[in-house]
């Protein structure tokens, strides 16, 4: 292998949904935890369970299976800690999956025209071709419109 | 990757808050937001029915002093499953009452986090945040998050329009 060609090579975590593999970029997890209660209460967001509390940070969990293998993830075996990229803040979200999870170092293809909004590209890892995903188009958020002002993450109660 | 929230310092100031029950579930409201906690039974004498077929969660108005305030269902709101109902939170500062099925307790949040991003529909003016209490987490409900300006709108132009063909009726005890 040339320089040039270990240059182009990326670290991307493989997850499991079921009986199929995605890969995220492995600059956008941050923890890989085991699945913990879910708060659930009302609310009008598609996709979005509930949250998880981690360390004392309240995090929503994101059921990506609808769209990536057309049925809900039920028997989750991990929750994947990602950071999802909002307007103005990075936040993270739980993303439920189904097996281990395995990092590793491939080449990418960007994604095509052709492509849907949550593929950002390709790889190829023992023989099998993977969808590498656009955590911003995957998980529900703001419509990017320069109004939106986010509150921020933390902030002290009032008396 | 943004690091770990850090800890509430000793010194940072609370709130007092009323956790209270909708169909099961859990919500807190500042106590600040609070003007009067009344039982339904109380209010029956001085509440009017109002018929909106497009906002079901509104059925009766309540006057206070001068004001007509709008009673929403908290069920109805959230989208809950129905349930009678046994209180009544007359919110400050707002035309909105809100019935609840129960008050479970005061407390006092030292910390309040944001609705996270990934909600992004009706829910972010319905809360003000979430918080963790006894490691779980409950949704703070904003007092304006009940009506918008649009369904005070409707709710006034069906007021006036019964009130000019055959005023309030009383809630049949």
């Amino acid at each position: 292998m040339t320089l040039s060609t270990e240059l182009e090579l990326q670290a991307f975590v493989l997850l499991r949904l079921g009986d199929r593999r995605f890969a995220l970029a492995a600059h956008h997890i941050a923890e890989l935890v085991a699945p913990s209660r879910i708060f659930r209460f009302p609310h009008r967001t598609p996709k979005v369970e509930g949250v998880i509390l981690r360390r004392g940070r309240i995090i929503p969990v994101c059921d990506v299976g609808d769209i990536l293998i057309g049925k809900s993830v039920l028997a989750r075996r991990f929750y994947l800690l990602a950071v999802r990229n909002y307007i103005t803040q990075k936040e993270w979200v739980a993303i439920p999956v189904t097996g281990e999870c395995e990092l590793i170092n491939a080449e990418l293809t960007p994604a095509g025209e052709s492509d849907a909004p949550h593929v950002s590209g390709w790889l190829s890892h023992n023989g099998e071709v993977i969808e590498v995903l656009n955590l911003d188009a995957l998980t529900p958020g703001p419509a990017p419109t320069p109004r939106h002002r986010p509150a921020p993450a933390f902030v002290e109660a009032r008396p | 990757m943004s690091s770990a929230p850090t800890k509430a310092s000793s010194s940072a100031r609370s709130e007092q808050i009323i956790l209270f029950r909708v169909a099961g579930q859990l919500f807190a409201i500042s106590s600040a937001s609070v003007q009067e906690v009344r039982s339904v039974d109380s209010l029956a004498g001085s509440s009017a029915e109002i018929s909106a077929p497009t906002l079901k969660k509104v059925r009766h108005t309540v006057q206070r002093g001068d004001k007509a305030l709008f009673v929403v269902n908290g069920a109805a709101h959230f989208g809950l499953p129905q349930t009678p109902g046994g209180l009544v939170f007359v919110l400050r500062r707002t035309r909105t009452a809100l019935l609840v099925d129960g008050i479970e307790k005061m407390t006092s949040m030292t910390r309040l986090q944001s609705l996270p991003s990934a909600f992004c529909r009706e829910e972010r003016a319905w809360y003000r945040g979430l918080t963790a209490l006894d490691q779980t987490v409950i949704p703070v409900v904003s007092p304006e998050g009940f009506l918008t300006p649009e369904e005070l709108a409707l709710l006034d132009s069906v007021t006036a329009a019964q009130e000019s063909s055959e005023g309030g009726t009383q809630i049949p005890q």
